[in-house]
């Protein structure tokens, strides 16, 4: 079955885009975009860079402590704009992520 | 700082609504692929034109495989399969297949009926991105009847569990008027029984089929607002499980709606016989020549230079009460297939405008129907249509 959705994003989650949306790079816009069913969406640069790192095995926390350093800007604020972004892609149905096996 | 500030709504606007994309005519982003014009089911209110393609003048494989490179090399993303119904074609799986080498994402519109599980387990494997399954109702009596085949809907509540099972996301497509709008509440609760990702609400635009039946299937203005008031709440409701979107009928409105975006903005579909056009409605406009796949112009001429794509594009061709409109690239005058419809000119405003002279004598005859007896159906086929027989209304 697919992920589970209606996720509430958190430093410790492990979000990933779920089979439904890809994140491509358009040769003939020169843009990145997410093909889901019935949308394109345009992410933007950062986004772009949150979601190449979003691969299932790192946190939300890594991925803010990759971009706080790469930008030397400071963690806490970085932390909040990545969940803001995540929660809004999920929001929309095109985040999921990826959870321990309880059983 | 700012250079990395994220705000949640501009990080991922949604493509097509930028401005600039539509502006400059570029080639649009989604294409829709009616593959053929066969369907099992005989939906009163089909998108088809009345004119259905016969399978002999259907494009063959390999020219569908050629249109699929090209819709690629050129810069759609996305397409969807659809018809008719889709799977009445037994090269659907290499098709598919073929879509997602070239990287397009696929979608399949479907009925449903005609799948088995192991025919949607190939076509996940050949790369499908995502299954639209349409509903006509919520239990069997009604969606059957309205669907004029027995056992439909029992087929499509399995084959939307096998979707899921195959971990596809699903759509689930409900297709709504007078004689189905009470049950909205119970589609919107089966969507979420089903697990699908997505509902359409749409209600029945009133063209080719769905025009010789609109007696039978106006919805009243009440019913309307109702539904609107339903998918609002259940909006809000389901926010980040289930995504709405909602197409409303547009007799009772004011303005009319921006439809396809614009004549030759953001849209085309290419027809069984590989005709294309502006918009799966556009052959019922007479006087107007689409190119097909089978011309000597590419898919990218025809868009940006045919003169059935030209003709109505932008501004330049509009009369009054357009021509000075202030909204005239809002809306662009609405529909082009609904004025010719109803005025018999594709230029003249469109009569759900409240501009359109015509659009009070629309309105009333609308609610007229609304509150009238006729619930038997002219079902779709390829005879030119099949009255429903009286004691089954």
């Amino acid at each position: 079955m697919a992920g589970p959705r209606n996720i509430s994003v958190s430093e410790a989650s492990r979000p990933v885009l779920p089979r439904h949306a890809k994140l491509r790079y358009d040769e003939t816009r020169k843009v990145w975009v997410i093909l889901a069913p019935e949308r394109v969406l345009a992410p933007d640069e950062i986004a772009v860079e949150v979601l190449q790192l979003c691969n299932g095995e790192r946190n939300v926390g890594d991925v803010a402590d990759q971009l706080a350093a790469k930008y030397a800007a400071p963690r806490e604020a970085i932390l909040a704009d990545v969940i803001a972004m995540l929660q809004d892609l999920a929001d929309k149905g095109f985040l999921t992520e990826i959870r321990e096996k309880t059983s | 700082m700012s250079d990395v500030t994220i705000p949640p709504s501009d990080s991922l606007a949604v493509l097509e609504k930028q401005r600039s994309t539509a502006e400059t005519f570029g080639i649009p982003l989604a294409v829709l692929l009616e593959i053929t014009h066969r369907c099992p089911l005989q939906c009163p209110y089909c998108s088809n034109p009345v004119e259905l393609d016969r399978s002999a003048k259907e494009l063959t494989t390999d020219e569908w495989k050629k249109v699929l490179s090209e819709l690629a090399e050129i810069g759609v993303l996305q397409v969807h399969f659809s018809g008719g119904e889709p799977t009445a074609r037994k090269d659907l799986v290499e098709l598919v297949k073929h879509a997602s080498d070239t990287g397009l994402y696929t979608n399949l519109i479907t009925s449903a009926v005609l799948l088995t599980r192991e025919k949607l387990s190939d076509l996940a494997d050949a790369g499908l991105c995502h299954v639209q399954i349409s509903f006509q109702g919520i239990e069997e009596g009604l969606a059957d009847r309205v669907a004029g085949y027995k056992g439909g809907h029992r087929k499509k509540l399995e084959v939307a569990k096998w979707t899921r099972e195959l971990d596809l996301p699903l759509t689930v497509n409900a297709v709504m008027h007078r004689q189905n709008l009470h049950q909205l509440p119970d589609i919107i609760q089966m969507a979420l029984d089903l697990d699908a990702d997505r509902l359409e609400v749409a209600n029945v635009q009133y063209y080719g089929w769905a025009l010789k039946n609109r007696a039978a299937l106006m919805p009243t203005v009440a019913q309307l607002d109702e539904c609107t008031r339903l998918v609002e709440e259940a909006r809000e409701r389901l926010k980040g499980r289930l995504t709405i979107d909602y197409v409303v009928p547009d007799y009772y409105a004011l303005r009319p709606k921006k439809c396809m975006g614009g004549w030759g903005r953001q849209f085309f579909n290419i027809s069984p016989a590989g005709r294309v056009l502006p918009c799966h409605a556009a052959e019922s406009i007479t006087g107007l020549d689409f190119l097909s796949v089978r011309s000597n112009h590419s898919i990218a001429w025809i868009w940006q230079n045919s003169e059935a794509f030209n003709r109505y594009r932008g501004t330049g061709w509009m009369k009054e009460p357009c021509k000075s409109c202030e909204f005239r690239e809002i809306d662009f005058g609405g529909c082009r297939c609904q004025a010719f419809a109803l005025t018999g000119d594709a230029a003249n405003t469109d009569p759900a405008c409240a501009l359109s002279p015509l659009h009070e004598t629309i309105f009333k005859q609308a609610e007229a129907e609304a509150e009238g007896e006729t619930s038997r159906f002219l079902y779709r086929n390829f005879a030119g249509g099949t009255l429903e027989p009286e004691n089954d209304a």
